[in-house]
């Protein structure tokens, strides 16, 4: 590892809120995309002419398309609740990344152009003319949100600032200001599939080669099966797990339990991705667009039942959106065409989508898989919320089955486990540092310094605890952590998925 | 008819318009917005009777600043607990005859102005005391503050240092009530009072206090956790399916 550019935040086992240091992350921009990135989306090439106009335009469209927004503008009275959630301030102690500064860099505008009291009072209110500068506080600052929605939790109105960060995004786009590592891989998905633009002859080599590696590991032949028609289960997974380290450990976890409790189950080369870039740039179309494809896979391949595989936003996008998107779940009214559709050739008895912890955590339940927990003694555990699973999704039939299934998933594998502190677990988990759409090496120093209230907390438990693996089901969080871990002086092996676990720990001639 | 009374009696009117006029717009406003997107914060309740205790303990209890911080939450709810008592206390001038239960509360809502100014004070020093509340802090926030520590002190003044000619002033409200207007006293610090009360009635519904009618509206809080079990589509989403 080249010697960061950044000085590295020391860690102390604990997070103390930093006095704050205006402009000390204003220069961290990621790298914009190009016109040929912004035109595949059907975005403008470069920042038309007529920016101001068209921003203004279209947040009075968004304001009337998302109450969130409309009340999310109106509804703050800069209480301050929220100024020491975010792990970018934490880390970075840039006042702009405080939430509600963050959120005030949008309604400041709003409040110029959309009410009575910006109009005619603006310097009373705070409110502020869109200019250029403005735009590029945006840009820094709307690209400086992981959407991870832990202010939300704080906030007495429930002011999520991943709204507002995604609308801050859309209107980018719309003039023609885009982000190059979110943009270009949403045209990947578009022309190809999956995220990494991995085409399907390439995809299919890597399943045979895994495959193989499983056989002479165990012993056993599992399958890792590709657009069968008429298998139960379709698998939507991050395209990462296909290749990333650690990600396809786990990929060979969720192959070992479907081949364990013996069911017939599919990947596809058409929607050969869970993650939905979509959502970070606040474009319910082009959400839509990159959830489709895993309709008409599904479609396609005739399945009972979707699973989605470890990868948080993608989880969050499945179990929040999938129904209003592209009609996976049940509940469609009679008239609904397009949702009964796929209703009604999916699997009632079964949650759709479910979580492919929410598959092993039943399958254990009723005995149907088996573990030899010893296999994973030589590692004491804990887990990482993902930001997404646990603040924008639920798993079971109980809110908060989230937090709950992947534990329980982890005791029933192995022997020792210890929970991080716990102000910074559950719904108040700290994200990585790495999601919404920032998890590329042009914001490497955001990135490490937001991770640190997460590696302050896991200090501790390594510290205190003697832990050596930190577990998560989200293929942006592994990524992250794999990079980060260094910077703070943990080996990068010590992250690794739920499923990794249960790979090291299930009976594979249990059930036969 | 003195002056001072068709000016007062005209202020009130012009002021309940106003914030009657302007939060019915607000409401219906948010109310015709569509939410497209299933996005309450989780874990959420999976049924409308569980949203119901959800947004009951925001509203009652201040739930999420609880979790938050615990200061913002004691001035927080002091300020608004003790407001709620003087206001209630309050109908006695607008009712004749008295609602007993208002008589109960009398004394309670008398001593509420303590706890409600105290409440304010302290969220006032947070704006000056802490380093990020003092960044966010517009000229707005703190002249918010002061427009209610100024109804606070003036009112608490009347009740316990210099009483004003209540009788008089409950004549005069009853009276505007039903457009039979009765001479106003001519008190300063009842006339500060009111002045001060009639502004905040008007600015209500195109300032910040749009918090109160906001939360109900707010997704992350009122939306149930059932997105796999109902099919939740905004019509202009609707639009794309087609």
């Amino acid at each position: 590892m080249a010697a960061p550019k950044f000085e590295v935040p020391e860690l102390k086992g604990y997070t103390e809120t930093p006095p704050l240091r205006e402009g000390a992350s204003a220069d961290v921009k990621s790298f914009p995309a190009n016109a040929q990135i912004q035109e595949a989306l059907g975005f403008p090439g470069e920042l038309v002419e007529n920016w101001h106009e068209i921003a203004i335009g279209r947040m009075g469209g968004l304001l009337g398309k998302y109450r969130s927004l409309q009340v999310f503008m109106d509804a703050c009275v800069h209480c301050g609740a929220c100024t020491d959630k975010c792990h970018y301030y934490l880390g970075t102690s840039d006042p702009k990344n405080m939430p509600v500064a963050r959120q005030d860099l949008m309604r400041q505008v709003y409040r110029r152009y959309f009410t009575f009291a910006g109009k005619y009072f603006p310097k009373l209110v705070g409110a502020r003319d869109l200019t250029r500068e403005v735009l590029d506080d945006w840009y820094s600052y709307y690209y400086q949100c992981s959407e991870c929605r832990r202010c939300s939790v704080y906030c007495p109105y429930g002011i999520d600032t991943a709204e507002i960060t995604m609308a801050g995004r859309e209107i980018l786009d719309s003039v023609g200001i885009g982000q190059k590592y979110t943009n270009e891989i949403l045209g990947k998905v578009h022309r190809i599939g999956n995220n990494l633009g991995l085409p399907g002859p390439a995809l299919l080599d890597t399943l045979v080669g895994l495959e193989e590696d499983i056989e002479e590991d165990t012993g056993v032949a599992v399958k890792l099966p590709i657009d069968v028609k008429g298998a139960e289960v379709l698998l939507i997974t991050p395209s990462a797990d296909f290749f990333s380290e650690p990600h396809v450990e786990s990929l060979i976890g969720y192959a070992k339990v479907f081949h364990a409790a013996g069911i017939s189950w599919t990947l596809s080369s058409h929607a050969s991705e869970a993650g939905n870039f979509g959502m970070f740039i606040g474009s319910y179309e082009q959400m839509q667009k990159v959830a489709l494809r895993i309709r008409e896979a599904a479609l396609e391949l005739g399945v009972k039942r979707i699973v989605v595989g470890e990868c948080g936003h993608a989880w969050r996008v499945a179990y929040s959106f999938w129904n209003t998107l592209i009609g996976v779940g049940v509940g469609a009214s009679a008239d609904d065409k397009y949702g009964r559709m796929l209703q009604q050739q999916l699997d009632p008895n079964y949650p759709q989508p479910a979580h492919i912890c929410e598959v092993t955590y039943d399958l254990l339940q009723q005995g149907a898989i088996t573990m030899d927990k010893e296999a994973n003694d030589h590692r004491i555990i804990t887990f990482h919320d993902s930001c997404n699973v646990a603040r924008g999704s639920r798993m079971g039939d109980m809110p908060g089955g989230q937090f709950l299934i992947p534990r329980e998933i982890i005791k029933s594998v192995a022997n020792r486990f210890h929970d991080m502190a716990p102000e910074t677990i559950l719904e108040g988990t700290f994200c990585c540092g790495g999601g919404g759409g920032l998890l590329t090496d042009d914001l490497m120093e955001l990135r490490v310094k937001g991770a640190q209230p997460r590696m302050d907390a896991f200090k501790d438990v390594v510290d205190n605890h003697g832990v050596n693996f930190m577990a998560t089901i989200c293929a942006i969080c592994k990524a992250q952590f794999t990079k980060v871990l260094p910077y703070y002086g943990f080996d990068m092996s010590m992250v690794g998925g739920v499923h990794q676990l249960v790979s090291t720990a299930i009976r594979l001639d249990a059930k036969q | 008819m003195s002056s001072l009374t068709i000016f007062f009696a005209l202020l009130f009117y012009l002021a309940t318009a106003l914030l009657v006029g302007g939060l019915a717009y607000k409401i219906y406003i948010y109310s015709r917005i569509p939410a497209p997107l299933k996005i309450p914060t989780m874990p959420a309740p999976t049924t409308t009777t569980g949203v119901v205790m959800r947004m009951g303990r925001e509203v009652v209890l201040f739930e999420s600043l609880f979790k938050s911080n615990k200061w913002i939450w004691i001035f927080g709810w002091l300020f608004h607990f003790g407001l709620l008592l003087v206001l209630l206390r309050h109908l006695r001038y607008f009712t004749e005859p008295v609602w007993s239960w208002v008589v109960l509360i009398q004394p309670f809502g008398r001593y509420a102005a303590f706890a409600m100014i105290a409440g304010l004070l302290g969220l006032w020093a947070r704006r000056f005391l802490v380093d990020r509340v003092r960044y966010i802090s517009t000229p707005s926030d703190h002249l918010m503050l002061a427009l209610l520590v100024g109804i606070g002190l003036s009112g608490a003044a009347m009740s316990f240092v210099v009483h004003t000619d209540i009788i008089g002033l409950k004549e005069f409200m009853l009276g505007l009530m039903v457009f039979d207007w009765q001479p106003l006293p001519a008190d300063p610090i009842l006339l500060t009072h009111l002045s001060l009360v009639a502004l905040l009635m008007i600015i209500f519904p195109i300032s910040k206090l749009l918090h109160a009618p906001g939360i109900f509206f707010s997704p992350t809080r009122n939306q149930a956790d059932n997105s796999r079990d109902a099919r939740h589509v905004a019509p202009w989403a609707a639009q794309l399916e087609k």
